[in-house]
């Protein structure tokens, strides 16, 4: 009993939350601001608890597991949806489901980390069942715009689709194998045609969920579809807790091909970079344009797992760190622009440090996180991936990712140019940001900044993995 | 003493410039800041000498490593040899004077100051790092801070020219980035400078790494046909932002050449000699040739950079001893020339705003001291014995000829050549400008240079004074460095 409440401590307590959400909304009705103020408050109290009493082992027959890295990958997700509160809180008190938004939210987050825990294909897809389909009500939040009930249409049919490859996937695996158990799988895998078919369906899966080229259709259009803050937690703690089962699941479940999924994810990671960076420069929409950077990102994200040592879960849970502080910097300044201005054209911005100087170096060290240049933390993060990446000696790989880094810089340089460079008459007025927006703002760009010059933090991923 | 306060007081200062209050007390901090810099690179000129006089010989003085992760193996290792105490004097030289002929920015000083500073802290890093992945770090810090200051301060096209420069730098980065990593994993995962040079690299990943790292690198130096931001760029940066650029961080890209490149893989170095040479040599001649064809001063000194940066690289290129401590003499010489050259620009742009030479003339007449500075940069400019282009020139040449065979000797004539039409273009520039009747009568209204421009302009002209007229300081402490690349080329 003692095991079962400190090994799933984070999830109870999530639970324990939902719950709460649920009396206050049935309970007499309270102003969206002092809502807003628990809600925020008790995110923080996850993510702080998220650092106490943590515990290694495994539950109900190895179903569900935990690690210190689980446990690090789940405060991760944890402080991503925090910042996100703190965010978007302009649009969140606006919100007449303010309540509804966060109990989906959580029960999606819930989701995440039973499918970072998860131990077997059962639990596994149950798990990403849950971490998908609030996510799609999410994106229909607002609910007055079609842009935003088709973004949730697409949604939920390409994640119906995804899942109905994974159903497959996971039961040609049991046919193949005799087994769900992420332990046991490895000791059957042989390399045969039906093993190597259930692979593969399991690997689109995994695709359709992070994005990767070809799977990415879906993404463009239901980011922009959907609300601000929504976009955010999709590309940030959605993507990163896919990213975080997909690589312990190459790791450790699909370990004895290797070689296979080696060449696969080179292939992938090559199409997703180039394709991810040219669709994004063409971009006039901000939202369409994070939209695709961030399957660029992804593209990147690949190139370090494609490691297969423990280099590169290293690389790849820094590297998530660093994009979580760098995305929601990013997404959190559009959103304010947005709210307030109704903008969200690249074209719109120009001007904007003139008016807006603490928004436009928010903006400025966001993009140039991204794009990967010093002194912000991107430029480790990128070049820890590339490193991991570069370690099995594919030469060629590397240099086709360090080309994109160019490219990439481009579109980035695109958006800071306008802020910063280009004349107008008419920029957008002076930006009213509230504290909470403020310090979230100020939270992500210490992030960018520390995470990188601060070695320890790096040490302390490398001390759990 | 610890080279940390090198980059420490860069950056105290572009934080002392953040939170200052006003303008005047940002121009203020910026000075002092670069003033404390210069002591501090002077007093290490001085310590790292009587290290040596002690008979010190080990090849890096004043080390340090911090650790900064362990896997993959970076550290924080610090160190100079002469080169990089050279370059940290060239570097402060010109921060100081760049930070006095900004004294009249009106918009955005704050920022501008702030971004300033932190490209020279990019400079100093990179100079004294011995750790290839903080080499490489702070030569990317410098990426931003140049894009924003062209974008933002510059003038005529300059967000094409921004961009331009930002990529090709960009792109230069990934092939150094590449090289290093390839270094990384075929010398057993090190990025350590000392380590890697003693460190058996076999000849056929030489060859695929040398043209990485020495491209890569050749792209911030203006190595020919990589060349094509430094026009663009230079002219369309703020005055300041031009002197950085020319000054000292296309020498990165020189000192990158020879202290990454050149050194860590001679093999691959001696492979490709001749086609740096002939590289280098099409620089320096078709630098010159479209610099006659400029109108623009700005484009002037741009193309001539080119020209005059051909002969470091060629110097490396030549590979003996004499030839590479010349091409480091040509970095350091170029480096005060051309920022004082762009300096002056810049001072005659404030006050005629034309920088078209056809529209100027007898300005000898209304500011004699910017005249005279312009004259003494064009001589050096041109070679003239007794100011520092002289002594490095002469030098390249005299190792350039120490190589007997018919293709080395083609190519240094073919450089020496150069240096006639240098003569031209720079005569018939200054002449146009300062001599003759006046050809603008409100120019008569025209002031003299102010304090802080006489006072950038003296600094940079003591610096090149102190080379040409007395270059043996500056040879003590570049020909011993050269001597241990040479002994690694020679393999000994």
């Amino acid at each position: 009993m003692n095991e079962f409440l400190t090994l799933m401590k984070s999830e109870l307590v999530i639970t324990a939350f939902i719950f709460l959400l649920l009396f206050i909304k049935i309970g007499k009705g309270m102003k969206n601001e002092s809502l807003l103020s628990i809600i925020q408050v008790l995110l923080l109290i996850n993510f702080i608890a998220g650092f106490f009493f943590n515990k290694e082992g495994s539950l109900f027959g190895d179903m569900f597991h935990t690690s210190s890295l689980i446990v690090f990958q789940k405060n991760l997700l944890s402080l991503g949806v925090y910042l996100i509160s703190m965010l978007f809180s302009d649009w969140l008190k606006k919100s007449e489901h303010l309540a509804e938004f966060f109990l989906l939210m959580l029960s999606a987050l819930l989701g995440m980390f039973f499918m970072i825990s998860s131990g077997n294909l059962l639990i596994f897809y149950l798990s990403l069942e849950l971490a998908t389909i609030p996510v799609a009500a999410m994106v229909n939040f607002d609910l007055v715009k079609k842009r935003s009930s088709e973004g949730a249409m697409k949604m939920i049919l390409s994640s119906a689709f995804s899942s109905g490859i994974l159903l497959f996937g996971i039961s040609l695996l049991y046919g193949a194998t005799g087994t769900i158990s992420f332990a046991e799988i490895p000791l059957q895998l042989d390399n045969s045609p039906l093993q190597i078919l259930a692979f593969v369906f399991l690997f689109t899966a995994f695709a359709f969920k992070l994005s990767i080229v070809p799977f990415h259709f879906w993404t463009a259009d239901v980011y922009e579809g959907s609300p601000m803050a929504v976009t955010a937690f999709l590309s940030v703690v959605s993507k990163g807790s896919v990213a975080f089962i997909f690589i312990s699941t190459l790791y450790k479940v699909f370990q004895p091909m290797g070689d296979m999924w080696y060449a696969m994810l080179v292939i992938l990671a090559v199409a997703t970079m180039v394709i991810g960076n040219l669709f994004a420069l063409r971009q006039q929409n901000i939202k369409r344009f994070l939209a695709f950077s961030s399957i660029a990102q992804v593209g990147f994200i690949l190139v370090g797992i494609s490691n297969s040592g423990t280099i590169g879960v290293e690389a790849v849970v820094y590297f998530i760190m660093i994009y979580i502080f760098s995305n929601l910097a990013a997404f959190g300044v559009a959103s304010v622009i947005s709210e307030q201005s109704g903008k969200e054209n690249i074209d719109d911005y120009k001007g904007l440090y003139k008016t807006n100087p603490f928004l436009c170096w928010i903006l400025a060290l966001a993009l140039f996180s991204l794009a990967g240049i010093p002194p912000t933390a991107g430029f480790f993060g990128k070049l820890f991936l590339i490193t991991a990446g570069a370690a099995k000696g594919g030469y060629w790989f590397i240099i086709i990712a360090a080309l994109n880094m160019i490219v990439s810089l481009y579109y980035y340089l695109r958006v800071i140019r306008a802020a910063f460079m280009d004349k107008n008459e008419n920029p957008i007025e002076k930006i009213k940001t509230t504290a909470s927006v403020k310090l979230a703002l100020v939270i992500c760009g210490a992030g960018i900044v520390l995470v990188g010059l601060l070695s320890w933090i790096y040490e302390y991923i490398q001390s759990l993995s | 003493m610890n080279l940390l306060l090198l980059i420490g007081i860069p950056l105290l200062t572009a934080l002392a410039v953040l939170l200052a209050g006003n303008k005047q007390q940002v121009k203020w901090i910026s000075l002092v800041g670069s003033m404390l810099q210069l002591g501090l690179s002077i007093v290490l000129l001085i310590a790292f000498r009587e290290e040596r006089a002690t008979g010190n010989t080990t090849q890096m003085l004043f080390e340090h490593s911090y650790k900064l992760f362990s896997t993959p193996n970076i550290n924080f290792h610090f160190g100079v040899d002469g080169i990089s105490v050279a370059m940290i004097l060239l570097t402060s030289f010109v921060l100081i004077a760049g930070v006095l002929v900004s004294w009249n920015i009106e918009k955005m000083t704050k920022e501008f100051y702030f971004l300033l500073i932190l490209l020279a802290l990019g400079a100093y890093g990179f100079f004294i790092s011995l750790d290839l992945f903080i080499l490489f770090f702070f030569l990317e810090i410098s990426v931003i801070p140049k894009y924003l200051l062209i974008g933002i301060w510059g003038s005529g096209k300059k967000e094409y020219s921004a961009n331009k420069l930002a990529l090709m730098l960009m792109g230069g980065s990934a092939l150094i980035l590449v090289g290093i990593l390839g270094l990384y994993f075929t010398a057993g995962q090190s990025f350590d400078i000392l380590t890697l040079s003693t460190t058996k690299i076999p000849g056929n990943i030489q060859l695929v790494i040398f043209p990485l790292l020495f491209l890569g690198f050749g792209v911030f130096t203006a190595l020919f046909p990589l060349h094509t931001w430094v026009p663009d760029g230079h002219s369309s940066a703020p005055t300041a932002g031009s002197m950085f650029l020319a000054g000292i961080s296309m020498k990165l890209g020189g000192y990158g050449c020879l202290r990454v490149a050149t050194y860590l893989l001679p093999e691959g170095a001696k492979e490709y000699a001749d086609i740096i040479i002939v590289l280098s040599a099409i620089a320096i001649l078709y630098g010159a040739f479209a610099t006659m064809m400029q109108k623009d001063l700005k484009y002037i000194n741009a193309y001539s950079s080119v020209s005059h940066v051909g002969f470091s690289l060629l110097g490396i290129g030549m590979l003996t001893q004499t030839a590479i401590t010349g091409a480091l003499m040509q970095m350091v010489s170029h480096g005060l020339m051309t920022a004082l050259f762009f300096a002056v620009i810049g001072m005659i742009y404030d006050r005629t705003h034309t920088r078209m030479v056809n529209e100027m003339g007898g300005l000898m007449k209304v500011m004699p001291f910017i005249t005279t500075v312009f004259f003494i940069v064009g001589l050096c400019s041109l070679g003239l014995p007794g100011l520092s282009g002289f002594v490095a020139e002469m030098t390249v040449f005299m190792g350039s000829w120490q190589q007997d065979d018919a293709f080395h000797r083609i190519a240094t004539i073919a450089a020496a050549m150069s240096i006639v039409v240098t003569a031209v273009y720079i005569l018939r520039a200054i002449g146009n400008t300062a001599m003759g009747p006046l050809k603008n009568e409100s120019y008569l209204q025209l002031k003299d240079a102010s304090w802080n421009e006489k006072l950038a302009a003296i600094v940079l002209v003591g610096g090149i004074l102190a080379i040409g007229i007395a270059p043996g300081w500056l040879n003590d402490l570049l020909r011993p460095a050269a001597e241990e690349i040479m002994n690694k080329i020679a393999g000994k």
